[in-house]
């Protein structure tokens, strides 16, 4: 029997996907584009945290939530840019440098946001997608983060960009063969590091969502590992921004999973919840790879899988 | 001119291009972390002589430094061996957590027996551990074509799950409210200090764990093989050389010592299990390999160096008001300086004759 029980599990699950899957989103399709053409950049987690920082530091310096996201972006595509141009050097290994950057960034991130833990920024103001309700746990629910609003739209852009413009021709190209744009006569390097730069921004926006929605603070460890997912996320979606909406769904509801079967008395396997997308990922690869063949969608010059 | 470069050919490129590289990108990241510092207005002479003050000046110091080493050095050599096979393996941090698990269980239950048979089963058990965790990325990447670098990294999330849902749930030690832990290991088992120091013997495995690595790939055949097929994995498996297999032992092992430090903790530091495990030398081993090019004996001098560098932050707080985080930028922008300045490896001959012009270039052909 479907009892209330239930269904305010369910519902505390998909709030909690919605809730949770900001930063998933913005730096899965952060990732997506980096990897596109043909980078793997592992560090975002760095990225998140200097993003959340500034974005923080700069609301609450300038009152504007608003120029607090874009800072946040801003200090992603810094970090992003180190990572495009170390990785344009010769016999440099970009999952080296991401893991340098992610040292680096968090580093960053928790040297310059020591002042900026005690006081309370302004935070985005919640967009409200509950008009039609008046049920209270579905009007709380459905108050949602703007720039999971601005995510989805950015995921429709991206795919839209990948599939019918030039310079979106261009970064999937050069991601699947060097070669043969390098015949065309394409700097195969600064699409690369502008890929990841404008990665990296998106990913600073997620950072921003952590810092100046929800949790809504800035402390040091604001990130659980979110970024470090990143890679993981747009392996699920296999390459594809319209599908990183799902698997960001997926990784934050998987999350609250757990603690919304607890707030109904089972405790059972509270951590486990947290290891399906993983496992399902794992199971994913295990299946789809086989010796010599490249698992469906990634971009040919991807080092990964090579 | 014509010696030095009569010079850079002499000395074996693996050696002294490899320490003049290191030189250049150490020098490169005192210049960069200088500039952060003296712009936020703090002496970046007096930062640097801090740090050596701190991690190297006096007996006190290198204590602390060395005892911050001897998990760096396992934690690398995971990383360190499955890169000569050219693996990137990211996930150590998942075997030091389920190494220091097993090690802690086996610790409580063969609670009663002999410090002598206890003790080594119990690093025995964390080796095994870790070693299987890692062992299996190796498995599905010579089986499957599975990706080390992912797999490894997901392993890492599912070892948290599993040693958080196993410390905070079925062996989870009640009487200890305030954080999840095991229970304490049998007092026995528990390792003491190397004697007239306050440092214990994980330094010492951690040595000859590497001295070990560095003999078997420089005087067995299977080194040399693990060396031809780091160098040429085409040219390996035209020999017949078995390199899936050897994907997999090279996994086994470097999983084994990062499960070793894992144990090493539980049986020498914390006396149980707990989240404190989980603090991330899994990734600081990653910047020690790299920082070491990979070669097992100078592991051990980088991570030293790194270990240094953490040991540096108590008292830069303390002098300077510099934030803890210091040593996590300074180790950033070290690993990040060694990374770019790979691009200099075996073009320092170029670089060299680039910064003196002259005939030399013309000699060689």
């Amino acid at each position: 029997m479907m009892s209330i029980e239930w269904l305010s599990v369910v519902l505390a699950v998909v709030a909690g996907a919605i809730r949770a899957s900001t930063p998933f989103l913005l730096i899965s399709l952060g990732e997506c584009l980096t990897e596109k053409s043909g980078r793997i950049n592992v560090g975002l987690e760095g990225t998140l945290v200097t993003g959340a920082m500034a974005g923080y530091a700069v609301s609450y310096v300038s009152g504007s939530p608003w120029l607090g996201v874009m800072a946040a972006g801003l200090a992603g595509t810094g970090l992003g840019l180190i990572h495009g141009v170390v990785c344009s050097f010769r016999r440099v290994n970009d999952i080296a440098v991401g893991i340098a950057l992610l040292i680096l960034g968090t580093g960053l991130g928790i040297f310059l946001g020591k002042p900026f833990i005690q006081p309370q920024a302004p935070l985005l103001p919640a967009v409200d997608l509950a008009w039609w309700t008046e049920v209270p746990q579905i009007r709380a629910a459905l108050q949602v983060n703007p720039l999971f609003v601005f995510g989805i739209a950015l995921a429709l852009a991206m795919a839209w960009f990948f599939a019918n413009t030039r310079p979106g021709l261009i970064v999937r190209a050069v991601g699947d063969s060097s070669a043969a744009t390098a015949a065309l006569g394409i700097r195969i390097n600064t699409v690369r590091t502008l890929s990841t730069a404008i990665g990296g921004f998106f990913a600073g926006m997620g950072g921003a969502s952590l810092s100046l929605f929800y949790p809504g603070s800035w402390h040091e460890g604001l990130s659980s590992g979110q970024g470090l997912m990143a890679v993981v996320l747009v392996i699920f979606a296999r390459w594809d921004p319209l599908r990183c909406i799902y698997a960001a769904l997926l990784f934050g509801g998987a999350g609250a999973l757990g603690p919304a079967l607890q707030s109904i008395g089972i405790s059972e396997g509270y951590h486990l919840f947290n290891a399906a997308p993983y496992l399902l990922t794992l199971a994913i690869m295990l299946f789809e790879y086989s010796p010599g063949r490249r698992i469906g969608g990634a971009p040919g010059e991807l080092t990964l899988f090579r | 001119m014509r010696a030095a470069s009569a010079l850079l050919r002499i000395v074996p490129l693996s050696v002294g291009g490899g320490l003049f590289v290191t030189t250049v990108a150490l020098s490169l990241s005192a210049l960069i972390f200088g500039a952060f510092v003296a712009s936020l207005g703090v002496d970046p002479l007096g930062v640097f002589a801090t740090i050596y003050k701190a991690a190297f000046g006096s007996w006190f110091s290198w204590q602390n430094t060395l005892s911050r080493a001897a998990p760096l050095i396992l934690a690398a050599l995971c990383v360190a061996l499955p890169a000569r096979l050219g693996l990137v393996i990211i996930g150590g941090e998942g075997a030091i957590l389920l190494g220091g698990l097993a090690a802690a269980v086996a610790g409580i239950q063969l609670a009663g027996l002999p410090a002598i048979v206890g003790t080594p089963a119990l690093l025995v058990a964390g080796a095994a551990v870790g070693g299987l965790w890692i062992g299996f990325c190796g498995v599905m990447r010579s089986y499957r074509g599975v990706n080390e670098t992912i797999s490894s990294l997901l392993l890492v999330y599912l070892a948290v799950t599993i040693f958080d849902h196993l410390v905070d749930g079925p062996l989870r030690d009640l009487s200890n409210v305030n954080f999840p832990s095991m229970h304490p290991i049998d007092e026995n088992f528990k390792i003491g200090n190397i004697p007239g120091a306050d440092m214990h013997w994980g330094l010492v495995v951690g040595c000859l764990a590497c001295l070990a690595a560095a003999l078997y790939m420089r005087f067995t055949p299977q080194g040399f093989a693990m060396r031809i097929a780091g160098g040429n994995p085409r040219a390996a498996l035209a020999m017949g050389l078995p390199v899936g297999r050897m994907v997999i032992v090279v996994c086994l092992v470097g999983g084994a010592a990062a499960g070793l430090a894992g144990a090493l903790e539980v049986a020498a530091v914390q006396g149980r299990a707990s989240g404190a495990l989980h603090v991330g030398y899994g990734f600081m081993g990653i910047l020690v390999a790299f920082l070491a090019r990979h070669n097992p004996l100078a592991v051990i001098a980088a991570a030293i160096l790194t270990g240094g560098i953490a040991a540096s932050s108590g008292l830069l707080q303390r002098v300077y008001d510099l934030p803890d985080a210091t040593a996590i930028v300074l180790q950033g922008i070290v690993f990040l300086s060694i990374l770019t300045c790979e691009t200099l490896y075996g073009r320092a001959g170029a670089l060299f004759r680039w910064m003196m012009p002259g005939p030399t270039s013309r000699e060689r052909g």
